[in-house]
C-alpha cells in the first residue's frame, strides 16, 4: 500500500466499528445482539489497522450487516457471501475477512460455495445467523427448518429434513466450528473472539430469534425456566455438566451420548464425557452436532472443534514464492517469445 | 538411391490437408506438430482442430472420429481452408466422415491396415472402398502405416498396443517427407516430451523417421510438394492458439498494470486451456481459483477485483449463461473485470467442441435490468493477445466489466504470429485512491469512473454492493430520481468507451455497393471471398468489428456509404439484429450455423448473387 499505517495509540472502541448507516433490521430482531456483540468484541480483537477488515455478506436479512460495520464492506448475491470473501481474502491474504449469512444464504443457494470454502480451509471468519425461516421473503421455510414445519409454502408442513449446520461442516472439515445464542452476549462475544483468533476456515453458528416469522424457535434454549435444561456449554477440558442445579451431565456409552443424573450419587462427574475441542478426529464433535437430533439431549453451545492445517490463501502465496524461489521472477519477455520461435528478414 | 532424385518437385501456394482418425490416435498431436513444423519453415498457416466431445469414443466408428485441418501457403493464408486438398484417413471411419469433403483429385492417403471387416462394419462400408473404384476420382495412396510403423519399430520393448500408438508417428514423417518439412521440429519436441521415457523417445522418433524414409523409397509417391516460405513482416515468430494468446494477453496486462492477476475459473471445453495456461505462470504471482462451479469462478474475480487485482474469468456458453447475475453485480458495484467467452455450438450444452457466434446477444443483453458491459470480440488467434490486453485496459479505466468474446476456432486454431517486444505494448497503469479527502466511492471522474478504493487503504472504509446507490455517496438508496440518474450515467459510462477506441476500418474504397462486414472468428473467411470476388472482377470492401458495445464512433458513418451490408455470421443473425436496430438501415444476412468456420465459397456465391452480374466489369 501506498500508505503507511498509521500508528494507532488509542484503542479502538464499539463506536469506531459503527457506521453512518441507520440500522434496518425489525424491532426485536435477533440481529441487532449479534452487531452489538461485534462491535463490542473488535475492540479486543483488532488492535490496529481496522482498514484490513472486510465484512462480505450475501442476500437476506443478516446480509445487511456489513452496511453497519465502519470497515470495508462487500454485500453480494445471493449464495455467493463465501465465495466473494474467497477472491478478497486469496487476492490480499493480510486482510481479515468476516463473512455475515443466513440459513438459507449459506445453507440453501450457496451450500456448494460453503462446504468447498470448509474443504479448503480458506481463511474466513463465518457468522452464520441461523433463524430456521426466510425473512427478508417474508417467512418461507429454510433448509434448517425442522420438518413439519408450517410456512406460507409449507401451509401442511414441510416433508423435507433440515441440514444440521455444525455437522455439514465437520463432514467438510472445516478447522474451527461453534455455535451461540443471541439471547446469550456473554458467550457471543467469547465466541466472536474465538473466531477472530483462529486461522483457517471458521464458523460460528447463532441461534438467531426473528421474532417476525419464526418467534421463539429457541426459546427453550433461551428463556430463564427452562435454558439450564436445554443447553450443554462446552468447555475444553470440562465434564459436559448442565441443568438448573448443574446436577445433569452426559455420558458416552460408545458412540452413544445418554444424560445421567449427578445428583443420586449413582454418577458423578468423573463418569461424565470431558470435552476435548482439539480433538484429532471429527468423530466427537459430530456426535455433539447431532445432539440437537434428540429431544432428551440438551443443545450444546460453544467451540465444537479447532484444529489447524495450512490455509488456502497461505497455500497459493507459498506456492507463489516457492516458485519464484526457484524460476526466478517472471519475466514477460522471455514468456512472449517462447522457446519455439523463428526470424523473418 | 537415383530414384529419388527423378521424383518431381511441385511448387504450390497454398495446401490444406486434413489429418483424421479416430480419437486415441493422436491426430490432434500430429496436427499441431505438422503446424508448427510448417510455421517454423515460415509459411503461413491456420487451423482447425475439430474433434468430438467423447474423450476416447469406441474405436473405430465414425462419431469418434477427430480431424484436425490446417492450410498453409507462401501468401496470406487467413482460414483453415474450406475443402482438403490432401486427407490421410487412419481408418475407414475416418474416411467415411472426411471423404466427401475432399477437393475432386485431392491426395488421400489412408491406412489400409485398418481397412479391415470389423472397421469397414463400424464405418458402414459394405464393400472395401480401397477395392471397388469407388476412390478412383483421388489420387490415392495406400499406406500399410500401422504394419510399417511395427517393423521399423522390432526389437523395441514396447508392447503391441505402443507399438500401435507412435503410428501416428509415422504418418507425420510421410508428410514431412511429401511437403518437404525438416524432421527436427518434432524430433526435439520427441525427446522433450518423454523425457522420462527413453523407449518411448527411441519410438516415436524411428517411428517419425520410418515414415519419411517410407516416402523417399517408395514407387508410391511420384511428387513431392514445395510450399515457399510467405513474406511476412520482418520479426520473431511464433505460433499460437488463440486461447494460449489470450492467456499471454492477460499476463501482459497484469504485468504492464503492475497489478496481480487473478483468475477464477471453472474448467469447460473450449475455454479451460486458458485456466492451464495461466496456472503455470506462477512466478508472475499469477492466482489461479479452479473454483467449485461457474458462479464462484466469477464471483470470486469479483471479490478480488474489490481488493485490487486484475481479475478475470474464463468461460464458454453455457457458463456465460450461469456468471449472467454476477456480471450485473460487476455492473452495479462498478468494479473492474474481464468475463472471456470461448463461444461453442449452443443452446444448453449444445456442441462442446465445435464453434458458434450465438452468444453476442446474451454478452451485450443478458442480465436482469439495465445491465450495460462492454462487449469486445477477437478475430484471429493473436488478435487474441491484444484484445485480452485491451479488455483490461478497458476495465481498469473504466471500472466497469468487459466480456471478451472469443470462440472454439479461435481459441484451438493457431496462426503465425509477429511477438512483439514488451516495450512496443501500451502502458496500462492505474492508481488506486488513496488520499481520504473528499472521497466518496461513487464519485466520478471524466470518464465517469468512480474510484478504486481497495481495502487495507487507511481512511477508505466504505460499502458497496448490489443494491441501488446513492450517486456519489455510494450509500443504499431507493429514490427513485436517483435510480433513474445512476441506470443512465452507468450507460453513458459504457458508451463513453467509444471516444476510447479506434475508428472502424474499411478494407477497400469507403463507399460502394457492397460492405461485408462482420465480428469475432469469420473474419479470415469473410477476407478470403473478398479477395476472390475481386480477383473476379467485383468492387466490394470489408470491415470488421472488435468493439460491439459500445461500436467504434464512425460506424453509423461507414455503413451510411455502401448501397448493400452483408453480414456474414455463425448465428442466426445477430449483429445483423444489432445494425438494424442501431442504425435504422437494412442489411442482408448469410447465416450457417454448422459448428464450423464460414467458408469461403459460401461468402463468395452470397457476395456474387448479391452483385448480381457483377458491378466492376
Amino acid at each position: 500500500m501506498a500508505n503507511s499505517p498509521e500508528v494507532v495509540t488509542q484503542k479502538y472502541t464499539a463506536k469506531d466499528f459503527t457506521s453512518d448507516q441507520d440500522v434496518r433490521w425489525c424491532p426485536g430482531c435477533g440481529d441487532y445482539s449479534i452487531l452489538a456483540q461485534v462491535q463490542r468484541t473488535f475492540p479486543d480483537l483488532i488492535q490496529t489497522n481496522k482498514e484490513k477488515i472486510v465484512w462480505v455478506s450475501g442476500i437476506g436479512c443478516s446480509s445487511r450487516f456489513p452496511y453497519y460495520m465502519n470497515t470495508y464492506g462487500f454485500h453480494g448475491i445471493h449464495g455467493r457471501a463465501a465465495i466473494i470473501a474467497t477472491g478478497v481474502k486469496v487476492a490480499n491474504p493480510d486482510l481479515s475477512v468476516w463473512v455475515a449469512t443466513g440459513d438459507g444464504d449459506l445453507l440453501s443457494i450457496g451450500g456448494n460455495h460453503f462446504i468447498h470454502a470448509c474443504r479448503k480451509n480458506i481463511d474466513l471468519k463465518v457468522l452464520l445467523f441461523n433463524n430456521r425461516i426466510y425473512g427478508l421473503t417474508k417467512g418461507q421455510y429454510s433448509p434448517t427448518s425442522e420438518k413439519g414445519k408450517v410456512t406460507k409454502t409449507t401451509p401442511f408442513g414441510s416433508v423435507d429434513y433440515p441440514f444440521n449446520p455444525l455437522s455439514l461442516a465437520l463432514g467438510s472439515d472445516a478447522t474451527f466450528v461453534a455455535r451461540s445464542i443471541d439471547r446469550n452476549p456473554k458467550h457471543m462475544q467469547e465466541m466472536i473472539k474465538r473466531v477472530g483468533q483462529h486461522k483457517g476456515f471458521a464458523l460460528l453458528e447463532i441461534f438467531q430469534n426473528c421474532n417476525i416469522f419464526n418467534d421463539g424457535a429457541f426459546e427453550l434454549l433461551t428463556e430463564k425456566d427452562t435454558k439450564d435444561d436445554h443447553v450443554l456449554v462446552l468447555e475444553h477440558g470440562k465434564p459436559m455438566v448442565f441443568g438448573k442445579n448443574q446436577d445433569k451431565g452426559i455420558k458416552l456409552d460408545g458412540a452413544h451420548p445418554i444424560v445421567v443424573d449427578i445428583s443420586n450419587g449413582k454418577y458423578s462427574k468423573d463418569d461424565l464425557w470431558v470435552h476435548d475441542e482439539f480433538s484429532d478426529a471429527p468423530v466427537h464433535a459430530m456426535i455433539l452436532a447431532h445432539l440437537d437430533d434428540r429431544p432428551d439431549l440438551p443443545s450444546p453451545i460453544g467451540v465444537f472443534r479447532q484444529y489447524s492445517k495450512e490455509t488456502y490463501d497461505e497455500g497459493i502465496r507459498s506456492q507463489i514464492n516457492r516458485i519464484i524461489e526457484k524460476k526466478g521472477k517472471g519475466d514477460l519477455e522471455k514468456v512472449l517469445f517462447g522457446s519455439n520461435t523463428w526470424e523473418v528478414s | 538411391m537415383s530414384e529419388i532424385k527423378e521424383k518431381d518437385f511441385r511448387v504450390l501456394t497454398s495446401v490444406t490437408v486434413r489429418f483424421a482418425g479416430d480419437s486415441g490416435d493422436g491426430m490432434q498431436l500430429t496436427g499441431s506438430q505438422f503446424s508448427d513444423t510448417t510455421a517454423f519453415i515460415g509459411n503461413d498457416l491456420n487451423t482447425l482442430p475439430d474433434y468430438p466431445a467423447e474423450i476416447r469414443a469406441p474405436a473405430g466408428t465414425i462419431y469418434g472420429v477427430s480431424g484436425f485441418q490446417l492450410s498453409f501457403g507462401s501468401d496470406d493464408v487467413n482460414t483453415p481452408g474450406d475443402l482438403p486438398d490432401v486427407l490421410v484417413a487412419m481408418n475407414p471411419a475416418a474416411l467415411r466422415k472426411n471423404l466427401k469433403e475432399l477437393k475432386r483429385g485431392g491426395v488421400l492417403i489412408v491406412n489400409s491396415d485398418a481397412f479391415d471387416q470389423k472397421n469397414l462394419k463400424l464405418a458402414n462400408y459394405e464393400t472395401n472402398p480401397l477395392e471397388d473404384d469407388s476412390l478412383s476420382g483421388y489420387e490415392l495412396h495406400q499406406v500399410p502405416i500401422s504394419s510399417l510403423t511395427a517393423n521399423s519399430l522390432e526389437g523395441l520393448p514396447l508392447s503391441p498396443k505402443e507399438v500401435a500408438r507412435c503410428k501416428n508417428f509415422f504418418a507425420l514423417g510421410l508428410m514431412y517427407w511429401l511437403y518437404d518439412r525438416p524432421l527436427k521440429n518434432t524430433e526435439d519436441w520427441i525427446k522433450d516430451k518423454f523425457r522420462n521415457k527413453a523407449e518411448y523417445v527411441e519410438a516415436n522418433t524411428k517411428a517419425l523417421q520410418a515414415g519419411h524414409k517410407f516416402g523417399e523409397m517408395t514407387e508410391v509417391f511420384t511428387t513431392r510438394y514445395k510450399v515457399e516460405a510467405a513474406k511476412l513482416p520482418k520479426g520473431t515468430y511464433r505460433n499460437i492458439s488463440g486461447n494460449e494468446a489470450t492467456a499471454l494477453g492477460f499476463l501482459t496486462a497484469s504485468v504492464k498494470s503492475g497489478i496481480p492477476l487473478f483468475l477464477g475459473s471453472y474448467p469447460i471445453t473450449p475455454a479451460s486451456e486458458i485456466l492451464q495456461y495461466l496456472s503455470s505462470y506462477k512466478n508472475f504471482g499469477v492466482k489461479t481459483v479452479q473454483a467449485e462451479d461457474e458462479i464462484a469462478g466469477i464471483t470470486s474475480a469479483i471479490g478480488a477485483a474489490f481488493a485490487g487485482n486484475l481479475a478475470l474469468t474464463t468461460t464458454s456458453g453455457p457458463g456465460l449463461s450461469l456468471k449472467a447475475e454476477a456480471i450485473g453485480l460487476a455492473v452495479m458495484t462498478e468494479l473492474p473485470i474481464v468475463i472471456v467467452n470461448v463461444q461453442r455450438g449452443g443452446p444448453s450444452t449444445g456442441l462442446p467442441t465445435k464453434t458458434e457466434q450465438a452468444d453476442l446477444l446474451q454478452a451485450i443483453y443478458g442480465r436482469n435490468g439495465e445491465a450495460p458491459a462492454c462487449v469486445i470480440a477477437a478475430r484471429t488467434p493473436r488478435d487474441c493477445f491484444y484484445m485480452a490486453i485491451e479488455a483490461s485496459r478497458i476495465a481498469l479505466k473504466y471500472m466497469t466489466p468487459v466480456i471478451l468474446l472469443t470462440d472454439g476456432y479461435l481459441g484451438n486454431g493457431s496462426e503465425p504470429w509477429r511477438i512483439p517486444h514488451v516495450d512496443e505494448l501500451p502502458d496500462i497503469s492505474v492508481k488506486f485512491r488513496t488520499d481520504p479527502e473528499r472521497f466518496y466511492p461513487y464519485l466520478r471522474n471524466d470518464n465517469l469512473a468512480r474510484p478504486w478504493a481497495i481495502p487495507g487503504t487507511p481512511g477508505l472504509e466504505h460499502r458497496i454492493g448490489g443494491l441501488e446507490k446513492a450517486d456519489v455517496y455510494g450509500t443504499v438508496n431507493y429514490d427513485p430520481d436517483n435510480h433513474d440518474r445512476m441506470v443512465k450515467l452507468r450507460t453513458e459510462k459504457v458508451k463513453r468507451i467509444a471516444n476510447d477506441i479506434p475508428d472502424l476500418e474499411v478494407d477497400g474504397e469507403d463507399h460502394g455497393d457492397l460492405l461485408v462486414l462482420g465480428w469475432g472468428s469469420t473474419y479470415g473467411s469473410i477476407k478470403d471471398a473478398v479477395i476472390k470476388a475481386r480477383r473476379s472482377g467485383l468492387k466490394l470492401s470489408q470491415a470488421h468489428l472488435r468493439y460491439l458495445n459500445p461500436m467504434p464512433k464512425n460506424t453509423g458513418q461507414v455503413l451510411k456509404n455502401f448501397k448493400t451490408i452483408l453480414i456474414p455470421e455463425i448465428n442466426l443473425g445477430q449483429l445483423a439484429h444489432l445494425v438494424r436496430s442501431e442504425f435504422l438501415i437494412p442489411v442482408e444476412q448469410l447465416n450457417l450455423v454448422r459448428g464450423l468456420p464460414l467458408k469461403v465459397n459460401d461468402i463468395l456465391e452470397k457476395i456474387n448473387s448479391l452483385l448480381g452480374g457483377g458491378n466492376g466489369k
